[in-house]
């Protein structure tokens, strides 16, 4: 549905960068700061390197090498040291140290799974998180205390729910209560919310038909969005922090959908495709807003820093890096 | 002789007898104050009969005098202005509607320019101002019309509406802000309230009055054309007036009703446009329409069918009004029934403009808004016949707009006339008219709620290239194109096929040439099998590169097809398409490949194709900026690339093949009979082909030929036919050289020229008549650029 005043809608804007040089996919990007501030993004590659971009130069300052050449697929950066959190097909999640330039392995937690399910992170104190991995049944998440790497809660579904792997883990902590909750998609296309400490599935609801693939969730709302194989987009709340209720969907033209992020001010929301676009809706209506067709393979990452700025990262080996609707 | 009648007439006599001749001061001004006594203005009031007597039969007497002994001298008798004043408040106090009488006969009489004339001017401003008119037209209320006062009404009724033109005319340039029309008409709106206002006042005391001399200078004033300037003082007042008072509306009903016939329309219509709005409109006019024929037939005639300069918040005045009572709205029906067998006549749609066709679907539109299920119901089937009969000729004609606008009023009239059916639907582009039209066959919002307050709404950028994805199975090879469009079942390779044939056939040209005519007679006759986005466009380029690649016999074979057994009209309408478009990309090379790359959609979406140009502007604008040019004069504006016209060796392939045979009917194809959409576009396309034959050697020949076809179809009855014919010959004017022409052809371009003359003059249509006239402005330029030639 086209909606108002659009006669001549204006032409999408060129990418504000292109960064090149990844040698391989990019399959994980995460902007941080670096010393004195300075703007980073990381990204992670097919081939196991991390790359570390400054975004005053727009060139690679280090490639790390932790991953023994498996795929990079998820990058976070705790805010200690700063710290990176790095997650590999090689069944480690490497934490390194990038204080003062250096960039060694400092620590590493052995993986359970093999799977496509990224971690999720969850700040508990000062100086402790809360780690959510695929577990070692096919089904299980597993959550660590870091960094003690202590495991302290392991969640399987129960006997018959037959939900497959998990996909994709989002920890999350609402204001008014205590408890950490755990959203996890899962491969029947299911969406289900853990109480962590309680060990069980508050709600569960089946968005997808396909594996959920990402999901992002907009805390302020308690409203988020998931994507799966399949061509369609999920919107879903939490009522009362406790029920998972789909508000709609959002009906695409391409299946597949390999990452979503909604940005830091929840404006918008960009999603990454397999059919090499990046789309971004506005998050509060759902309306489509413009389509990035710029790069020439499957899109397999987005990321949003506090800025405004979005990086996509592609199999075509580029990083795309473009500002939109800058946040007021 | 009634004792008060010969007092009274003896002492003005002897009044007038001192003021005409005495030369003291003194003894005027008592002979004047003893006058004022009838007045009834001063301490000593004449009795009353004397002071009615004296202003029934001799104040108007007296007045001439008056103003028969203006002079300077006469009024410097007494200092101070003393005389003046006594002698204005004559005019200014005395009985109305005499004195207003006086002192225009006084300006008519007056020498121009004169002393007299500009006294007696300011003294008719003060009397405007002093709101004096009020009284004029107030005087006319209360009166019984008798056949004497008839007359004196007229007169007075001339001069109130004609004052400005009078005074304009007397005064020429001297005349006073007071006399301009957009000055005194607004006046007399607030004067007609003021005495309206007293008539409400005095009905509301249990006294009888009359309004129809207001309704007089009421529709006086609006046939002048003032309008605007008196409708737009009254109508907002009387809006408010008239709100829950119903003495109020049946006094303005009482003053339309009484407007004079030959008034009427001019008053209707001001006042549906002054009017804010249906319900505005009800109250001023209450049920007029039921109860004046000549209101009747204006409101739902005149408006409707005879005129289309309505706007159209006012027609959803007009429409609205008749539709807001029980006692109009049988007039809203045979209105809908009428408006619905105009729109439907297939003699109206030839033979009025476009323009005038839109009035009537949207007025038409806005009756369906108005009108109940239950009223549709009643005379369904009458309306539906007319509906049915209306479709089927809108979409028989020839012109784009005339069909769509049959395609929107169906949709929308066939949903209302009969909801329980399936909905029709119909294809068309989506532009202004069609939203407009669309959004005026939904009932008026009540009132727009607050959108939902949040975050600001984001503009979204350009989308239009966003398609599906395409799999990887495009052919690379002409031959792997022609093959896969043929015998393929696998539809993904197919679309593919289809997407990447144009291109290959222009990077192949040696290859396509082995296959050309084969691939032509596949494109040609492709059907859409899967839902392709813009199959339709794929198949015409690709056909025209093809073409392009080898004109000689493709273009021959498709202009054979053209009149060959078993093609649709659609096919044949392609292959004209695909020949005028060949021709031009072969006359202009690059001109066509340039505008398929902007305008494809979904395939290549890579944005590469915007971005690239921008970047070449920002580059080549710095090399322009860091480079020294010596040459000041140099233009660097780049000259277009040139090349030869290949369309010169090939035109004839394209256009006499077309000529030989649309007067012989086939089967399925007759050109001159129903298939006239084809003819016009034969008629275009011939004329495409004539004007890119520019500076050919054969242009000579296909002049000629296409003047005779002209000739043959000059009082062709569609629009769309004429115009194709009138194009053909702007075309021939414009490519054959002209001495040729004048050699060859000189009979030719006389009959032409006559022919023109009266198609400008005369045609129904507006853009036949355009296209007539620039054929007669080009001939005569030809003649303009021979005559210098031949006349020494």
């Amino acid at each position: 549905m086209q909606t108002g005043s659009e006669h001549m809608a204006a032409p999408v804007p060129n990418p504000q960068f292109v960064l090149r040089g990844a040698r391989s996919a990019v399959h994980a990007l995460h902007f941080c700061h670096g010393a004195q501030g300075h703007p980073l993004l990381l990204s992670g590659s097919l081939r196991g390197l991390v790359h570390v971009w400054s975004l005053q130069t727009r060139r690679p300052l280090a490639a790390l090498d932790g991953h023994g050449g498996q795929c990079v697929t998820w990058l976070h950066t705790l805010p200690q040291g700063p710290q990176l959190l790095s997650q590999g097909r090689d069944l480690q999640l490497c934490v390194w140290d990038l204080a003062e330039g250096r960039n060694a392995v400092v620590d590493a937690v052995h993986l359970e799974s093999v799977g496509f399910c990224r971690a999720s992170v969850l700040a508990e104190g000062p100086q402790r998180w809360m780690l959510a991995v695929p577990g070692r049944g096919s089904d299980e998440v597993q959550v660590l205390e870091l960094p003690s790497k202590t495991s302290v809660s392991c969640l399987k579904p129960e006997a018959g729910a037959r939900l497959g792997m998990p996909m994709c883990l989002q920890l999350w902590q609402a204001e008014s209560s205590p408890r950490p909750l755990l959203l996890a998609g899962y491969e029947d296309g299911s969406l289900a919310l853990w109480d962590v400490s309680a060990r069980k599935v508050c709600s569960r609801v089946a968005c997808h038909s396909e594996p959920v693939m990402a999901l992002a969730l907009d805390p302020r709302r308690a409203r988020g969005v998931s994507g799966s194989a399949e061509k369609v987009l999920a919107v879903w709340s939490l009522e009362g922090q406790q029920a998972l209720q789909v508000r709609g969907t959002h009906e695409l033209i391409n299946p597949g959908i390999a990452d979503l992020k909604i940005r830091p001010d929840s404006k918008i929301l960009a999603t990454a495709g397999w059919d090499h676009r990046v789309r971004v809706f506005q998050w509060r209506t759902m309306k489509p807003l413009a389509v990035l067709a710029f790069h020439s393979a499957t899109v397999h990452c987005v990321a949003f820093n506090t800025t405004g700025l979005l990086a996509a990262g592609s199999g075509d080996q580029r990083i795309s890096v473009w500002s939109l609707y800058p946040p007021t | 002789m009634d004792p008060v009648a010969s007092a009274v007439r003896l002492a003005v006599q002897e009044a007038v007898h001192i003021l005409s001749s005495s030369e003291d001061g003194g003894h005027i001004i008592s002979t004047l104050q003893s006058l004022r006594r009838y007045l009834g203005e001063t301490e000593t009031q004449a009795p009353p009969e004397e002071q009615e007597e004296f202003s029934r039969t001799h104040f108007s007497t007296i007045l001439r005098c008056l103003v028969g002994k203006l002079s300077p001298d006469w009024l410097d008798l007494l200092p101070d202005g003393q005389l003046e004043e006594l002698w204005a408040s004559f005019f200014l106090e005395g009985p109305a509607d005499q004195a207003f009488l006086v002192l225009m006969e006084s300006i008519e009489g007056a020498a121009s320019p004169s002393f007299r004339l500009m006294k007696m001017a300011r003294l008719l401003a003060r009397f405007l101002s002093a709101g004096r008119m009020a009284a004029v037209m107030e005087g006319q209320c209360g009166q019984q019309a008798g056949p004497a006062s008839r007359l004196l009404q007229e007169t007075l009724l001339t001069r109130v509406v004609g004052l400005p033109d009078h005074l304009g005319n007397r005064l020429q340039r001297e005349t006073l802000a007071a006399f301009f029309p957009q000055n005194y008409f607004p006046l007399l709106g607030e004067e007609v309230l003021r005495v309206l206002q007293a008539v409400v006042d005095s009905l509301r005391g249990g006294l009888d009055c009359s309004v129809s001399f207001l309704s007089q200078v009421l529709g006086k004033a609006c046939v002048h054309g003032r309008q605007k300037e008196i409708l737009g003082v009254l109508v907002p007042r009387l809006t408010v007036l008239t709100q829950g008072n119903c003495l109020w509306q049946r006094v303005c009903w009482r003053l339309v009703e009484c407007v004079p016939d030959r008034a009427m329309e001019a008053v209707l219509k001001g006042l549906v446009e002054a009017a804010p709005g249906p319900e505005v409109l009800s109250r001023l006019l209450g049920n007029l329409v039921t109860k004046s024929k000549k209101a009747q037939f204006v409101m739902t005639q005149k408006l409707l069918f005879l005129q289309y300069s309505c706007s159209m918040p006012m027609l959803q005045s007009l429409l609205g009004y008749l539709a807001m009572d029980s006692q109009r709205r049988p007039l809203l029906v045979q209105a809908l029934k009428e408006l619905l067998e105009t729109w439907g006549s297939s003699s109206a749609i030839r033979h009025t403009p476009l323009e005038q066709q839109r009035y009537v679907s949207k007025a038409l539109l806005i009756c369906l808004t108005h009108l109940g299920e239950a009223e549709l119901r009643a005379s369904r089937d009458e309306l539906l016949a007319s509906l049915m009969e209306g479709v089927k000729s809108r979409l028989d004609s020839s012109l784009p707009p005339v069909r769509r606008l049959g395609m929107i009023v169906a949709e929308v009239a066939s949903a209302r006339l009969h909801p329980e059916g399936p909905p029709l639907k119909f294809q068309y582009e989506e532009d202004e008219l069609t939203r407009e039209m669309l959004a005026l066959a939904v009932p008026r919002p009540a009132a727009d709620g607050p959108s939902e307050a949040g975050d600001d709404e984001l503009v979204p950028y350009d989308m239009s290239g966003d398609g599906e994805q395409r799999g990887s199975k495009t052919p690379a090879y002409v031959r792997d194109c022609l093959e896969a469009l043929t015998a393929s079942e696998d539809w993904e390779r197919w679309e593919e096929a289809l997407r990447a044939l144009e291109g290959l056939v222009l990077k192949s040209p040696a290859a396509t040439r082995e296959v050309s005519l084969e691939l032509a007679k596949v494109l040609l006759h492709l059907e859409e099998k899967t839902a392709v986005a813009g199959f339709e466009r794929l198949r015409q380029r690709a056909l025209v590169a093809v073409t392009v690649t080898d004109p000689a016999r493709v273009a021959e074979y498709l202009a054979v097809q053209f009149y060959a057994l078993n093609y649709s009209l659609r096919q044949r309408m392609d292959i004209l398409d695909v020949l005028a478009l060949a021709a031009q990309e072969l006359s202009r090379p690059g001109c066509l490949g340039k505008a398929a790359q902007r305008g494809s959609p979904g395939p290549g979406s890579q944005p590469s194709g915007a971005a690239v140009p921008a970047w070449k502007a920002v580059v080549e604008e710095r090399v322009r900026r860091k480079t020294r040019r010596f040459c000041k004069q140099g233009s660097t504006g780049r000259a277009a690339a040139a090349g030869p016209n290949e369309f010169n060796a090939v035109a004839g392939y394209f256009f006499f093949p077309l000529l030989q045979r649309f007067d012989r009917p086939v089967v399925t194809f007759d050109l001159l009979g129903d298939d006239q959409l084809v003819l016009g576009r034969l008629a275009h396309t011939l004329g495409a082909l004539m004007y890119l034959a520019v500076n050919t050697a054969v242009a000579v020949p296909m002049g000629k030929a296409l003047l005779e076809f002209v000739w043959a179809l000059r009082f062709h009855g569609d629009a769309y036919v004429r115009r194709g014919l009138l194009s053909a010959v702007s075309s021939v004017l414009l490519s054959v050289p002209a001495e040729w022409l004048l050699a060859d052809l000189p009979d030719e371009l006389l009959e032409a020229r006559s022919w023109l003359a009266d198609v400008a003059e005369q045609d129904a249509d507006e853009d036949c008549r355009l296209l007539a006239v620039k054929a007669l402005l080009l001939l005569e330029k030809l003649r303009d650029r021979l005559l210098p030639l031949s006349s020494p």
